[in-house]
């Protein structure tokens, strides 16, 4: 999100001691997952081309593996237990010198602080390292009020969370029993709590007016004269793309026409779907309005552009759209994220079987003359196989009446 | 299930003559037991096996995440088909996801925790003997066994457990094709469900019905802990809701079995044209949230109660703002029915709905503000007295704070766009709802163990479980926000696919290791538990000095709880510290003709005689030092 701009926002100050900070932490994690690795590897992984047949020297080797591990836990088990009859002894031992036994109070109140102290500097360590990994800007129109909204919030709520963290664990410290103290009998104060009930109250109202300002603007409905319309349809495990050819417009689809050759049952009859194009790769016009037409034909899926700030489900009987422009060209972006070989990508962020977790398709954002260049290159849907099989030489789609292209998703 | 808990009493001191016309005999004290207090128990010992279990399943793709090119022979072992060549099969990994969410939040978080509390606390806190209706209580325990078993037993079917997400949205989940975990695996998970909200439901209404009818001579609402109005609420919410579920699982059953089209429409399912016409998924959607959004708060309310409990009682100090902490939980279950739309604000439902709860569940954020902030200033010049009890109520604050801030990102619309269904949505409820909730039913464990068990468990071990829980909980949860920062989704079977996501691998490895040595240190309880049941220390009456009217029970358990006469509540449960007292605690059944010394204007607000009477005593007193 724009967490990273915010990030280098707050950490202008600290850009040495965040670089250093995360040479430190590349070194220390890949050490780490180093040790875990061929811990793991030596006593109890294979390389995925061996493991086809597991043959009983393999097997004993696992079962060597896994003795290991039990015998290490117990070995840790053992020294926690000892270490606990040594407290115990130690414990003992000081009572029976006349002395208290240990605060365990004390102790407790004391690894609180110690918490709050290590919790406080990992978070810093975790917003600053892991949050740098977190998207780039937002390459759309819309993105840049989203992540507005979003550095707003992580703001005030990194606020909230600093000052609740340090005086819950800071109580704990300073207010770690003693048999010499009694508490402070405080049932209530109505000026606090309303104090405390109106200023979250407040604050929440304000983000509830912007956000609600955001969401409506995002989820513009208007139809614009110059929409580029796309349709994507998902099915597993796959998305399939249809642009208008030369009218510009989409045809009809009836989900009971598909099958093998007519994937997404175009409705061929409607003759706007004469020209209409088929492509693999989802390649859109910079600063142009996209307004992509969502279906599904198996299980919901959802179409979702992290970098565009772009997600809504794809629900099979209930077409859906999402408007956006695109502002930043995949070049452009490659320019700034240093890493030439980016690509913007289209995830299904919907659960939709097995193979969910590879659902992708690539996008790229080019300029208006290489756009043009590109769809004149793509092919109809309407192939020569197709044609024979409807036998469309002889029919003339003169059906003036448009069937209607899309039921919106309006009062569901 | 109830194996452990069978052997647990030596000596039973069952028969006392009152409210018992059958015999006592092996099968109704230990199995078809109707005590509360013993059902308390058989719901806990399952809750925990249950627990076990759905830990053990996410450790299990914890370790698919962070090796996915690896191959474990150990695990084809164990998992057989599951995990061909020593590799989890995709299927495999989204059933595991399935029933570890499933398990998670209704077996472990719902029975589990409403279950022990609400059987064990109700009648104990209130003064009754027992449940309006034992024998419903009894039914409501053996339904929720059999949901258990059946769960279970989908491990065992060809095809595997229901694999949808514990969502199970249609038409995945409607569609036996589309999947193969929505085979048989799906049916029984529907038939699991349809008996856990039986199960639930006749629990529920026990607790509404024996709250608002058996509490003893004067315990009023406003003298209740806060332990049982979050119970009390709780349980309505679950009645109101479960309901709704159950008209969406005997749908969804519809669908699959008998061909309805209720969720389904326009479907081609691989290439093939499916006859199903005029459905909507989003109904399901709806139905579903109906209950799923209630439910999380049926997971952290009895959390919260808890928590207020034993940080009331171990700060030394009565809870901060009692009626605002009541009124936040009855603002809470209100708001709980009508933000349930924030988890679709990108299923394509009409965006204007989006924006209308989106104003709805921001305003659920004050209430639970208003709770954090109680907290905080109930340990404010506290005396804190740091049991295990107490760190796991603290644990529950913390986690609470971390995971309800992510909230207020995920109930923005706007925001959602990019977080929904991201690794930050894990992250937020892991936290908010799943470690938070989990903290508070292991500060109740630790703080009733002596009311269930007559013993009490081991402090160090308390302390060696806490810590590693806790700082290996945050370890887990706190990198994920950033992987969903990253636009990470979750559900994924392996992030190797993606050019973009490998570099998240390493943190991956790390998490999983954090989840592992938190996994581990979970033995640390179950040791500790178990042994202390058997070879514990024994406890005191009032082991923890508090006030509530369960510690005026006699330690030796038998059905009815009191020997004679119900005692009589005289004050709010929270007179810790008070000034002018003797001790730091003052029981509910206390009059306050004995404290005159520590009586403030405050305790006679509704009580006009006693007020008179009060300020009689003081200006008597007051000329009585004027006089020395």
């Amino acid at each position: 999100m724009g967490f990273k701009q915010l990030i280098n926002g707050i950490g202008l100050l600290n850009t040495f001691k965040n670089k250093h900070l995360v040479k430190n932490s590349k070194k220390l994690s890949s050490f780490f997952a180093v040790l875990m690795l061929s811990g793991t590897s030596l006593v109890m992984a294979q390389s995925v081309s061996t493991a086809d047949s597991i043959t009983a020297a393999e097997k004993s080797t696992m079962w060597t593996g896994v003795a290991y591990y039990v015998l290490l836990f117990l070995v840790a088990c053992f020294c926690v237990a000892i270490l606990g009859k040594i407290l115990k002894v130690y414990d003992l031992s000081l009572k029976m010198q006349g002395k208290k036994g240990l605060n365990w109070n004390n102790i407790m109140g004391i690894t609180c602080a110690i918490f709050l102290v290590a919790g406080l500097y990992g978070a810093y360590w975790s917003l600053t390292v892991q949050g740098s990994m977190s998207l780039p800007e937002a390459a759309s129109a819309h993105g840049g009020a989203i992540d507005d909204m979003f550095n707003l919030t992580t703001v005030l709520t990194l606020i909230v969370f600093v000052i609740t963290q340090v005086a819950l664990f800071g109580f704990l410290f300073l207010y770690r029993g003693s048999d010499k103290r009694k508490a402070y009998f405080y049932p209530h104060n109505n000026t606090i709590e309303k104090i405390w009930t109106v200023v979250p109250a407040i604050v929440l109202t304000m983000l509830v007016v912007f956000g609600f300002f955001t969401w409506q603007k995002v989820m513009d409905t208007t139809p614009g004269k110059n929409d580029l319309n796309i349709d994507v349809t998902g099915h597993q495990f796959a998305w399939e793309l249809r642009y208008p050819g030369r009218d510009g417009k989409l045809g009809a689809v009836n989900f009971t026409l598909a099958n093998g050759s007519n994937v997404l049952g175009i409705d061929f009859r409607d003759r706007y779907s004469l020209d209409d194009l088929r492509a693999d790769t989802l390649v859109l016009p910079v600063n142009h309005s996209i307004r992509i037409n969502l279906h599904a034909q198996d299980v919901i899926h959802s179409f979702y552009l992290p970098h565009f700030r772009v997600q809504l489900n794809a629900v099979p009987g209930l077409p859906t759209f999402f408007k956006f422009v695109p502002t930043i060209t995949t070049a452009e972006m490659r320019m700034k994220t240093d890493n030439p070989k980016f690509e913007y990508l289209l995830y299904c962020n919907k659960i939709c079987g097995a193979a969910h977790y590879n659902m992708q398709k690539v996008i790229r954002v080019v300029s208006e003359p290489e756009y043009q260049d590109w769809i004149a290159r793509q092919k109809p849907y309407l192939n020569d196989q197709l044609k024979k099989e409807l036998k469309l030489a002889e029919v003339k789609s003169t059906d003036p009446k448009k069937t209607p292209s899309n039921r919106l998703a309006l009062n569901n | 299930m109830s194996t452990l808990a069978v052997h647990d009493h030596g000596v039973v001191h069952h028969e006392e003559g009152h409210e018992h016309h059958h015999k006592a005999t092996f099968l109704n004290t230990y199995v078809f037991s109707q005590d509360h207090k013993y059902i308390a128990k058989q719901f806990l010992v399952t809750g925990i096996i249950m627990a076990f279990i759905a830990m053990s399943l996410s450790i299990l793709f914890r370790i698919q995440l962070a090796y996915p090119d690896k191959s474990f022979p150990l695990l084809e072992t164990l998992l057989g088909r599951f995990a061909p060549g020593g590799r989890l099969s995709a299927d495999f990994y989204m059933s595991l996801v399935t029933i570890h969410g499933t398990i998670m939040v209704f077996f472990v978080l719902t029975a589990g925790l409403s279950g022990t509390f609400a059987n064990l606390l109700i009648p104990l806190q209130i003064g009754a003997r027992d449940m309006a209706s034992p024998f419903v209580n009894m039914l409501s325990y053996w339904f929720f066994l059999t949901a258990c078993i059946i769960m279970l037993s989908s491990f065992f079917v060809q095809k595997g457990p229901a694999s949808g997400g514990w969502t199970i949205y249609p038409p995945l989940s409607a569609l036996p094709k589309a999947m193969s975990g929505s085979a048989e695996g799906m049916t029984l998970w529907l038939i699991s469900m349809v008996s856990f909200v039986a199960s639930s439901l006749m629990g529920g209404i026990n607790y509404v019905s024996t709250v608002l009818n058996m509490r003893t001579k004067g315990m009023d609402l406003w003298k209740m802990p806060l332990t049982i109005w979050a119970l009390f609420l709780t349980a309505i919410l679950g009645v109101l809701s479960f309901p709704v579920l159950v008209a969406g699982i005997v749908l969804l059953i519809f669908d699959r079995s008998f061909g309805t089209s209720f969720y389904l429409s326009d479907i081609v399912l691989n290439g093939q044209v499916q006859p199903y016409v005029g459905g909507s998924p989003i109904l399901f959607e709806h139905l579903f949230w109906f209950l799923g959004h209630p439910e999380v708060y049926i997971v952290i309310m009895p959390a919260m109660g808890i928590s207020s409990e034993v940080i009331a009682v171990n700060s030394r100090k009565p809870i901060f703002g009692y009626h605002a902490m009541v009124y936040s939980l009855i603002g809470i279950t209100l708001l709980s029915f009508i933000v349930w739309g924030h988890h679709m604000f990108v299923t394509g439902m009409n965006p204007f709905l989006g924006g209308v709860f989106m104003i709805t569940t921001l305003i659920i954020a004050v209430p639970s503000a208003v709770k954090t902030f109680n907290w905080l200033a109930t340990l404010w010049r506290g005396n804190i007295r740091f049991t295990p009890a107490m760190l796991f109520a603290i644990g529950m604050v913390s986690f609470f704070i971390s995971g309800g801030l992510t909230g207020i990102f995920l109930g923005n619309a706007a925001l959602d766009i990019n977080l929904h269904d991201t690794y930050f949505v894990v992250a937020h409820f892991h936290l908010v709802m799943g470690s938070a909730a989990i903290f508070g039913m292991l500060a109740g464990v630790y703080h009733w163990f002596p009311k269930m068990y007559r013993r009490v468990m081991d402090e160090r071990l308390g302390y060696l479980h806490f810590w590693l829980t806790f700082i290996g909980a945050y370890l887990v949860f706190f990198p994920m926000h950033f992987m969903g920062l990253d636009g990470v989704p979750r559900r994924y079977y392996a992030f190797t696919e993606f050019e973009s996501m490998k570099r998240w691998l390493t943190v991956n490895t790390f998490i999983t290791w954090a989840a592992i040595m938190s996994g581990l240190a979970q033995v640390a309880f179950i040791f500790n538990f178990v042994y202390s049941i058997f070879w514990g220390k024994k406890t005191v009456q009032n082991p923890w000095n508090a006030n509530t009217l369960e510690w005026t029970a006699p330690i030796e358990h038998f059905h009815g709880n009191w020997t004679g006469e119900i005692p009589t509540v005289y004050r709010w449960p929270y007179d810790y510290s008070k000034p002018g007292a003797d001790e730091d605690f003052i029981p509910q059944t206390v009059p306050f003709s004995q404290t005159m010394a520590s009586n403030l204007p405050h305790d006679f607000e509704d009580n006009p005689a006693g007020l008179e009477h009060h300020t009689q005593w003081e200006l008597a007193n007051k000329a009585n030092e004027q006089v020395k």
